[in-house]
């Protein structure tokens, strides 16, 4: 997951005059500069991406030439359960990696802005700030580690042991069908709540202080100063926030890796985990390219649907000032 | 405006909100102790890994996780360190996010000066075209990637990462960097091509060296976003000799024979490179983090 914001549609970029006054080539002579940067997107991204979406019409275990199979593969991927599956996860990985840590996210934010950083000082504020953060820099792989080890199964695991002196027996927290969903969710959660944190305390400087003071002197009580004002002030950073977690919650990897390798049975499974488990342990690269190649198209789409929305909000308010 | 940014500072003696600090009502005390409750909760898995990291089995089997260790044990680190070679896992990792951050913002900042200042045709969509590496998922790259890698004898080989993640990274470089670039001030650029410098000169000496912050804001990322990755290092670096810290201990997990306080060590391990960035970094990675916020 990556931490800058990004503000996708939002950069509006001078009309196209070069700056500098141009004494020979005009502004041809800056492709040049451009160069390295496309030769190295060319080899790492361009040309594999095309070899993936051909690999989706071919039979290929990796080794001699890949055999062209038609739309076999696109055909099978229709009727796998597992497949839906791993994109009904995405929900879940959705609701724990955007849902829940945007709303607590905003609650948090505004709990240390407008209370604690007030009341109690700024040190104290950007103290609890810095900690709510701290999962978000950890490696998704180690903060998979660290969950992993306390939900052990067995007694001697640190989940089970805390409960056991409330009498609560020892449980197997990954080996069950519900709970090893909810483990995830909860390290999700965990690990990106520090992100809109950190992002909304950022925005929420832009609010100016007078017209929390004005809604104040016409009695509008906390919520409503909160809902009326913060809300449309920092809707930007909502947008930000959302589609960039979004991005990542498809894309979740790591944790299923090592915390759950998609069981039990499946029942964790998401797109990127199961067309790494068909590149490299069924040796289907055919059909794990094609999960791949729908996990692509689903991301594009997404970004899509919020750039459009996002920009058309935009217009709209531009209009209605 | 100016009680705001004394929160923001947090300079004693200027941090007097409108408010008045000192008029605490008990439902102020009631938000504190919910956000300070939420705080513990996030750091509670720190918490439980180090203080059992230092335990010895039976210690731990005894006492719980909660307690503090009877005496220091460092059994289980030690264990860890010497079975995954720790010194050589960092290494790697130092190595390839290091070779990463300095390449990808060079590269960033060859692309953003030709989008930004430079305004080639049709920037927008190279912009679009170069952020596609960083928005795909890396799954959709991954098999041919493997197989190209195979084929020139970079598999295994920690260059085939460093490559990817330089591409990687360097998309959202050249990103923010165009947009920053294309608010740079036009007249120190005219000054510096009437006094006959080239365009080389020009990104080197001038465009640069001014935009050095947002530059070494970028590098840190890079670095810790490289650091953290594990889709693409465990793919591509198979042999024990070439993993960086993440792969290394995940790989480990699967051994049987790591006890309850070894595993605790493991995690303790991989959290200590991270802490110390971000003990370091803490006010560059807040800026970062909202450098796109500001125009």
């Amino acid at each position: 997951m990556s931490l800058v914001t990004r503000r996708e549609g939002r950069t509006k970029l001078p009309p196209e005059q070069p700056s500098i006054p141009q004494r020979r080539g005009g502004t041809g002579a800056y492709w040049m500069y451009l160069l390295p940067g496309f030769v190295l997107l060319l080899i790492v991204v361009i040309v594999p991406l095309v070899w993936n979406v051909y690999l989706t019409f071919t039979r290929w275990r990796g080794v001699r030439s890949p055999e062209f199979i038609g739309l076999e593969n696109w055909q099978k991927i229709l009727g796998d359960g597992d497949f839906w599956t791993s994109f009904t996860n995405s929900v879940w990985m959705i609701i724990a990696m955007v849902v829940v840590p945007t709303i607590l996210g905003l609650i948090v934010a505004a709990l240390l802005f407008d209370v604690v950083g007030r009341k109690f000082g700024g040190k104290v504020g950007s103290f609890l700030r810095a900690t709510y953060y701290l999962p978000q820099i950890l490696p998704i792989a180690v903060a998979g580690i660290v969950i992993g080890w306390i939900v052990r199964p067995g007694s001697d695991g640190a989940l089970n042991q805390m409960l056991g002196w409330f009498g609560i027996p020892a449980y197997d927290w990954l080996g069950q069908m519900p709970s090893a969903l909810i483990v995830l969710m909860v390290v999700m959660v965990w690990v990106q709540l520090g992100y809109p944190v950190v992002v909304f305390m950022a925005a929420l400087q832009r609010v100016d202080p007078e017209l929390y003071e004005a809604a104040e002197l016409d009695g509008a009580n906390w919520f409503q100063r909160f809902s009326a004002i913060t809300m449309s002030i920092i809707r930007p950073e909502i947008f930000v926030v959302t589609l960039t977690c979004t991005i990542a919650a498809l894309k979740v990897f790591g944790p299923v890796y090592i915390i759950t390798r998609g069981g039990p049975a499946g029942s964790t499974l998401v797109p990127a985990y199961y067309a790494y488990q068909e590149f490299f342990t069924k040796r289907n690269v055919g059909y794990g390219a094609t999960i791949a190649t729908v996990l692509t198209i689903v991301v594009v789409i997404v970004s899509i649907i919020f750039i459009r929305v996002q920009n058309s909000l935009e217009r709209k308010e531009r209009a209605g000032l | 405006m100016h009680a705001t940014t004394a929160i923001i500072t947090g300079k004693p003696g200027r941090t007097r909100a409108r408010g008045g600090m000192t008029k605490k009502r008990p439902v102020d005390w009631l938000m504190l102790a919910l956000v300070v409750i939420g705080a513990l909760l996030v750091v509670a898995p720190f918490y439980l890994v180090l203080v059992n990291s230092f335990k010895s089995p039976v210690d731990y089997a005894t006492s719980g996780p909660l307690a503090l260790p009877e005496t220091l044990d460092f059994g289980g680190i030690i264990t860890f360190w010497e079975r995954v070679n720790f010194p050589e896992k960092v290494w790697n990792s130092i190595f390839i996010s290091g070779i990463v951050a300095v390449l990808a913002v060079v590269i960033s900042m060859l692309n953003a000066f030709a989008i930004g200042i430079g305004r080639v045709r049709g920037r927008s969509w190279i912009v679009l075209l170069f952020l596609m590496a960083n928005l795909l998922p890396q799954e959709a790259l991954l098999y041919p990637l493997y197989y190209m890698f195979k084929s020139v004898g970079l598999y295994d080989n920690v260059w085939s990462v460093i490559i990817v993640f330089t591409v990687v990274q360097a998309a959202f470089g050249t990103y923010l960097l165009s947009s920053v670039y294309g608010t740079f001030p036009k007249e120190v650029l005219e000054a510096a091509s009437l006094d006959g410098a080239s365009r080389w000169q020009i990104l080197w000496r001038v465009v640069f060296p001014i935009s050095r912050p947002t530059l070494s804001v970028l590098l840190i990322f890079f670095f810790i976003w490289t650091w953290n990755e594990f889709l693409i290092p465990l793919t591509f670096l198979a042999s024990n000799a070439n993993q960086t810290v993440p792969v290394a201990i995940s790989v480990l997990q699967g051994d049987r024979l790591m006890d309850v306080t070894t595993t605790s060590a493991s995690a303790l391990l991989g959290v200590i490179p991270t802490l110390i960035f971000f003990l370091i970094f803490q006010r560059t990675l807040t800026r970062g983090i909202t450098a796109g916020a500001v125009k």
